[in-house]
Order: structure tokens, then sequence, then C-alpha cells
């Protein structure tokens, strides 16, 4: 299955070449059956790519330890899930991933643009092929160069070939992560598409809307996955990471993040092109740099070139990738130059107060967001550059420039619908402002009156912006149902499903815009009114945070044989005005290292990975969170004591002497279960982290809603199933009388 | 072994791949496919400028634009939609299959949209 898989692979690599070939030749001589062969070569290149994906996951499942792949990232004992997931926890295998991921958006959008764009296709197939080539050639590479570590099917000599893999990073165990990176790299990837057909319409100088309006669902599938990735990383690190928070400016999240920024002002302003014929320049730099950004994130999460809670993925990619996202600066910049005059808009704005006025400034703001952003995440490389030294920004530096911004951008949010396009009328102006304005007054006035709203001034006009901004959605939902109830009469909520129904772009993006509103309220609420206090307890201590009484009732522990983990953990009661409102049992988790010295397996427990397992209850108010650190300092000299001993009876014994083996093995389990026990009976003290998170919920559901609203607004309407219907017919009579 | 696997694969690939190259260079399904694809190109802005109506008409509909705004967009609109239908009927004898006639809503008197 693996010789299978590697040829594939092998067999990929030449038919991706073969496709920019081929689409070139068609691109350039108009030859149809270039083109279609071209096109047939990419749908060869996605059946190759999962032949590879399939035999690289049959030999995860199968535990085939005589991949390099599957021996340094899975075991026998790692869960099904998390064997079928490993894929990804490694370099080779994420390259896979990236390829076999654009392999088929790539063949989505061939084929749905089969029988259109005729002149774009073959050089948009061209330039996907040339980015599908790159990453199957790096990965190819590593069989020249084996340090490299970018090839999947990597085999270990006979001898070599473990009897037991090394297992997964214990920090990639957890559901989230399991899809996190899939979701975060389709969003990078998606967006090739988009890319690749503004590339080929600045070649053929078709600059008009068509590349847009083919290649827009791609964009917004692009933000989805991007958007979740996001969404699923905060999840994790809010529930796993242990230090209390959803999102830390961590430069590999800030990769992911910058995609996002340009990603979504590039969906707003390309409704300006579609609309008016206006800021093409604009539109095809802002995918330009959306891809770059893309290329960026996965440079960061490969090159290791900035500290990161995601080290794990370090590796020697980031050269090449790095002259990859130079080419596509430089090449796409010099091909926009030379096409200037093409480029020029169709229209002017008619009126600062018009909705394309407000999509221009969202794009700003956006931009704005993306370069403090940028900034923030490269400093320690321009600071290392000027200085010599490294300095890193940290949260308040961000939220400090953020902020701002972000109101900005969440009180647009609600402007955007309020206004027509072109021109809007005073009188008009003033009945649309009027119920979202008093809204969002009376929000303020609530919260400086009953919340200390005054104290947190940025939370506050957060809140203001985004109670305006529900309101202006809620309004022009009530206002468009009411406009339909009107012209067709029915029931209310027959009139508001026929009204999002038929204009599921605009009511789509209304839902995303709810789905911002509530998660930055969230934000707001969470990082501004968070309580939080680490408390040093042993069993039976008490301590105080804000109104809640914290109790360290008893420990716990776990040893999971399976897993090779020891969790330590403790029971904490949390009370309010004498009332329990939450028995938590947080736990922190040592996995055995597989890197830790064979001498020493006790010390190996302690000095691999660990993991918090936070304790937490969720409320629509307000996360009762929880962290427990115990402190083993007070273990050191028994587990001194037993490494000691275990590395005189390995001395002693002969290692070919399996049943030796088998009783050291024996002694070493007893040896963990005798340190749970001492946990249980000599507890030693515990740092507590206790938060108290407000609205923590709201980030969570205004992530979903968000989503929800991008995929209702990219679900295909009526209109384009007509069209699939009748492309369907026109193409079987092409066939009809090609055979006549 | 993977050369052999590698050489048997390329060779389906190149099967599959070479269908369109042992086809003849000048077919009349070549030009009807050409014809499609222009076809579809006007469609599919046909299709973006009903939206633009649409929404046109919901913004008069919410109030947000002035009775003679609405007029001159929507006038500019529809003579942009017709010549889009008019191109499509230019295009039309090379192909069978028409929309339905009730779709085509620039044809329609403003105001008496389907928001």
């Amino acid at each position: 299955m693996s010789a299978l898989g590697a040829a594939a692979l092998a067999a990929a690599l030449l038919t991706s070449i073969y496709t920019v070939v081929s689409a070139l030749i068609g691109a350039r001589t108009g030859d149809r059956r270039w083109v279609d062969s071209s096109r047939r070569a990419y749908y060869a290149v996605f059946g190759l790519l999962l032949v590879a994906v399939v035999a690289l996951e049959s030999a995860f499942l199968r535990s085939d330890f005589s991949l390099e792949l599957v021996a340094g990232n899975s075991s026998t004992t790692t869960p099904t899930l998390y064997k079928a997931t490993a894929m990804w926890g490694s370099q080779a295998g994420s390259l896979l991933l990236w390829a076999f991921v654009l392999s088929i958006a790539g063949s989505a959008v061939l084929y749905a643009t089969r029988n259109r764009l005729r002149e774009l296709a073959p050089w948009a197939t061209a330039v996907m092929a040339g980015v599908a080539t790159f990453f199957i050639g790096l990965m190819m590479a590593g069989t020249i160069f084996p340090s490299a570590e970018t090839y999947p099917f990597a085999a270990l000599a006979a001898a070599q070939v473990p009897l037991e893999g090394a297992g997964l990073n214990p920090l990639l165990r957890h559901p989230a992560m399991a899809i996190h990176p899939p979701m975060l790299y389709s969003g990078y990837v998606f967006f090739t598409v988009p890319f690749a057909f503004a590339i080929a319409a600045l070649i053929t100088r078709r600059v008009d809307a068509s590349w847009i309006r083919s290649t827009r669902r791609f964009a917004l599938i692009a933000w989805v996955f991007l958007s979740l990735g996001l969404a699923l990383g905060a999840r994790w690190s809010y529930s796993e990471l242990g230090w209390g928070g959803y999102w830390a400016w961590d430069p590999v999240e800030n990769a992911a993040l910058l995609p996002w920024l340009t990603g979504t002002a590039f969906i707003h302003s390309i409704m300006v092109q579609e609309r008016r014929g206006m800021l093409r320049v604009w539109n095809v730099s802002l995918i330009v740099v959306t891809f770059a950004l893309s290329l960026l994130g996965t440079f960061l999460v490969r090159s290791g070139v900035l500290q990161s809670i995601h080290a794990f993925g370090e590796s020697k990619v980031g050269p090449p990738l790095l002259v990859l996202i130079a080419t596509v600066l430089i090449g796409s910049t010099l091909l926009i130059i030379s096409r200037l005059d093409d480029l020029r808009s169709e229209r002017r704005i008619d009126s600062l107060l018009s909705r394309e006025s407000m999509f221009l400034l969202n794009n700003l703001l956006f931009i704005g967001l993306a370069v403090i952003v940028f900034w923030g995440t490269f400093f320690p490389l321009i600071s290392e550059a000027f200085t010599g030294q490294e300095s890193s920004l940290a949260a308040p530096w961000y939220n400090r420039y953020t902020t701002p911004v972000a109101i900005g951008l969440l009180f647009l949010a609600g402007v955007g619908p309020l206004v027509a396009w072109r021109r809007v009328d005073p009188a008009g102006l003033r009945r649309a402002f009027a119920v979202p304005l008093s809204v969002a007054a009376g929000a303020g006035v609530l919260l400086v009156a009953f919340a200390d709203g005054l104290a947190e001034p940025f939370a506050l006009a957060l809140f203001v912006a985004g109670a305006f901004t529900l309101a202006a959605v809620g309004q022009e939902l009530w206002r468009g149902t009411a406009a339909r109830r009107a012209l067709s009469g029915g029931s209310p909520l027959s009139a508001f499903t026929a009204l999002i129904t038929r204009n599921r772009r605009r009511y789509g993006g209304y839902i995303v815009h709810i789905g911002i509103a509530l998660l930055l309220i969230g934000v707001a609420a969470s990082s501004s009114f968070q309580t939080s206090r680490d408390l040093r307890l042993e069993p039976g201590d008490s301590g105080t945070v804000g109104d809640y009484s914290v109790t360290y009732v008893r420990p716990t522990s776990e040893i999971d044989p399976v897993e090779q983990k020891i969790a330590f953990g403790a029971i904490i009661d949390v009370r309010r005005d004498g009332e329990q409102v939450a028995l938590l049992s947080p736990s922190r988790e040592y996995f055995a290292s597989s890197a830790a010295d064979p001498s020493a397996p006790l010390r190996g427990f302690f000095e691999g990975e660990a993991t918090s397992e936070v304790g937490r209850k969720e409320g629509a108010a307000r996360d009762i969170w929880t962290a427990v650190q115990p402190d083993l300092s007070s273990f050191d000299p028994v587990i001194d004591r037993g490494d000691a001993l275990f590395a005189r009876l390995a001395k002693r014994v002969d290692p070919a002497d399996e049943a030796a083996a088998g009783f050291i093995a024996a002694q070493q389990g007893q040896a963990i279960r005798s340190l749970a026990d001492r946990y249980l009976n000599e507890t030693p003290p515990a740092e507590i982290r206790f938060n108290v998170n407000p609205f923590v919920i709201w980030i969570w559901i205004g992530g979903i809603v968000a989503m929800l609203g991008a995929l209702f607004a990219l679900w295909p309407g009526a209109e384009a199933r007509r069209r699939r219907v009748s492309d369907v017919y026109a193409a079987k009579l092409a066939r009809e009388l090609q055979r006549t | 072994m993977e050369v052999l696997i590698a050489i048997a694969i390329l060779a389906l690939v190149a099967a599959f791949v070479s269908v369109p190259l042992r086809r003849s260079a000048s077919s009349d399904g070549a030009q009807q496919a050409a014809a499609d694809a222009a076809l579809a190109a006007l469609e599919a802005r046909k299709q973006a400028k009903y939206r633009e109506i649409r929404d046109t008409e919901l913004d008069r509909a919410q109030g947000k634009l002035s009775e003679a705004d609405f007029q001159r967009q929507y006038a500019e609109l529809r003579a942009e939609a017709i010549a889009i239908l008019k191109q499509i009927d230019a295009q039309g004898p090379a192909l069978a299959p028409r929309e339905p006639a009730t779709d085509r809503e620039g044809e329609r008197e403003p105001g008496r949209g389907s928001v």
C-alpha cells in the first residue's frame, strides 16, 4: 500500500508538471484540445493525491512503523481518531494535505468553469498546477534530501523499524486539534482559486467582473474554513493550554488571522467591482496579498523563525516557501503594473454616503488592522535586524492598536446595510439611522449607569457599536419583511423566508454581521471584565476571588497506560454567597517523553509534554474557569531515588532478555502507581488559576452564527440551480451535435 | 516495485489526459462549446444584473432611496439588463434551451418587483 502511495505521489508530480505545460500551450494557441487535456490532467492530479493520502492514512491506521512518518508521529496505543489525524501533525503530512486540498479546490473550480471563462481557465489552471507542482516537488525533494523530512513515504531500513512508535505530540491530542489544522490549511488553499483567476484575468486583460463571479464562492469557502480553523484554535487554547484565554496573539495565530483580515476585505470589495466596475486594481492586489499571506501562514508554522506555541512544526522548508512568496509578490506586482490601463475603474463614487464608500472605508480599516497585526508579528525579526536583540510585542500592545480599529469595523458592519448603493436620500438616512442609533445610545446609557462602563471606555465603545449593528441588521430584516409583505402578502414568517432566500448574498452577509457583533461583544466583555487570580492552596484550603469562594476539596489522580499519561488534579468547590455555583475538576496531564533518558523512566514523565485539562462551567453570562498546576518539587527526591534504582537494575540485566525487560517494565508501572498514590496521600500544594470570564460563550455562538451566515450566502440560489440545469442541457446538446 | 507501479499509473494517466488530444482540431463540438461559454458568461451577467435590480427595489421599498434616485438607477439597470438580454438573444440560435420568460425582470414595470 505504501509503495502504491509513493508511486502515486511521484506520478502526481509528473502529471502536475504536464498540467502546467499543456495549460500554457492551450492558453497560448487557443487549441481547446490542450486546454481540455490540461483540465483532465488536473483531475488526475487530484486522483493521484487521493491515492497517496489513502495510502498514508492506511499506514497510520495499521501502525506501519516501516514508514518514518508513522514511527515518528503515532504509536500502537494512539487512539484511532488521532492515528487518522496524525498525518497533519507532521511536516511531510501537512505538505501532502496542502497539495491534496489544492487539488480538490482546483478540480472543483475547473469543473464549474468547464463551459465558461474559456480564455481565463487555462491560465488559471497553469497557476494552480504550478502551485501544486511546488508543493508536490517539495515533498519529492525529500527523496534527494532526506534530512529535510518532506517525503511522506520515507521508509526505515528493516533493522531500524521500531516495535513501537513515538506517538503523537500530546498537545495535538484534542478533538479541536484533530480538525483545526486541515480547516486552516483549507482556508489558505481555497484562496489559491481566486488568486489564480485574478492572475489569469490580468494576463488576458479580461479584468471585468467575470473572474470574480466565478470564484467568489471559493473566496467565501476559504473564509469559512479559515474562520472555523481560527475558532477551533481559540477553543483549543481556552480549554487545553491552561493560561486562561482564547487568543494570545501568538505569531502562528496571527499568521492565520492575516489572510482572514485581507480575505474579508476582499469579499466586501469585490461587490463594488461587480456592482459598479470600480476597485479593480485594489481587488487584484487584495487577492494577491491574501494568497501571499496564506503562504506566509504556512511558512510561519513550518519555518520556526518566530517563537510560538506551534514550535512543534519547525522544519527546513522555510527557505523554499519564502522563495515562492517572493515570486508571487514580485510577479503579481509587475503584472498589475503592466495592466494599469486595463484596470482603470468604469465609474467613480457618486456620494460619500453610499454603500460603496462604506465598503471602501471598511477595506481601509481591515487593511489597517492587518498592518498592525503584521507589524506586531514580525517585530521580533525587525528588532533583531536593527538592534541585534530580539524583542516581541505582547497582548497589551496589540489590544491598544487593534481595539479602536475593531470598534470602527463593528460600527461599519451596522452602517453598511443601512445605506443604499450610489447615494442615500437625507430623509432616508434619518429614517434608517434613527432606531439603531437610539438602541446604541440606550445601551451606552445602561452600561454607564449599571455596569460602570466608563471604567473601560474601549469595551463600552465596542458594546455600543455592537448594539448599533445588531439593531441595524434587525431593522433591515424587519423592514425587508414588511416590504415583502406589502408587495406579495402572506404571513410574516413566509415573507421573511422568501425575503432572505431570494436575496441570499445580501441577508447571508447580514447574518455574518450579527455573528461578528456577538463575537466582538464577547471579546470585549471577557477581556475587560474578567476576574482572575492565582491561588496556592492545599486540600481543605479556601481562597476568595471577587464574589467567589474557592475551596480545594481533594486531589485526584489517574493513570492512562494506553496514552502513557499520568494526571494529577483537584476537585474545586466554587461558591457565591454560600451557594454552590460549580464543582470543577481541573487536572494537569503529564506524558511519558519518548526522548527522555531511558535510564530515568520516572523523570521522563515530568520532563516531557504536559497539558492542562481545564475545569469549566459555561453559562450565558459567565464562564467559571479553573486550571491547576501541582507543585511537584516535593516529589523530586522520590523520583530521583526511583530512577537511580531503575538505572542500577538496567545495568544488571541483559537487554535481549525479554523476561527481565518485562520485569523492569512491571516495576516501572508499579513505581508510577506509587507516585499517583503518594499524590493522593501526601498531596503537595497546587497553583490554582481561577477566572470568571463574562460572555465568553458569545464568542463561540457569534462564530457559529457568522459561519452559518456565510454558508447561507454561498449556497446556490434558485437562479443558479436553474442555470445548472440549463448548463447540463447545453452540454448534452453539444455532445449530441459532436456525434452527428 | 514502486517504479513499476508508477509506470503503470502514468500509463493510465496518459490514456486519460490524451483523450482530447486524439480528437480532430476543429469540430462543430468545439464551436458549440465556445458558444456555450459565451452564453454562460452572458447568463452570469444577466443574473448579476437581476440581483442588482432586486437590491435597488428592496432599497426603495425600505425607504433608502428617494423616488427620483430610484427611477434614475432603475432606468440605467433596466437598460443594461435589456442590453444583456439582446446579446443573449443574438447568441440564442446557437443553442436550444431558453430561460423561462417569467425570469425577465428587466422588462417589468418599475416598482412591481418581487423583493
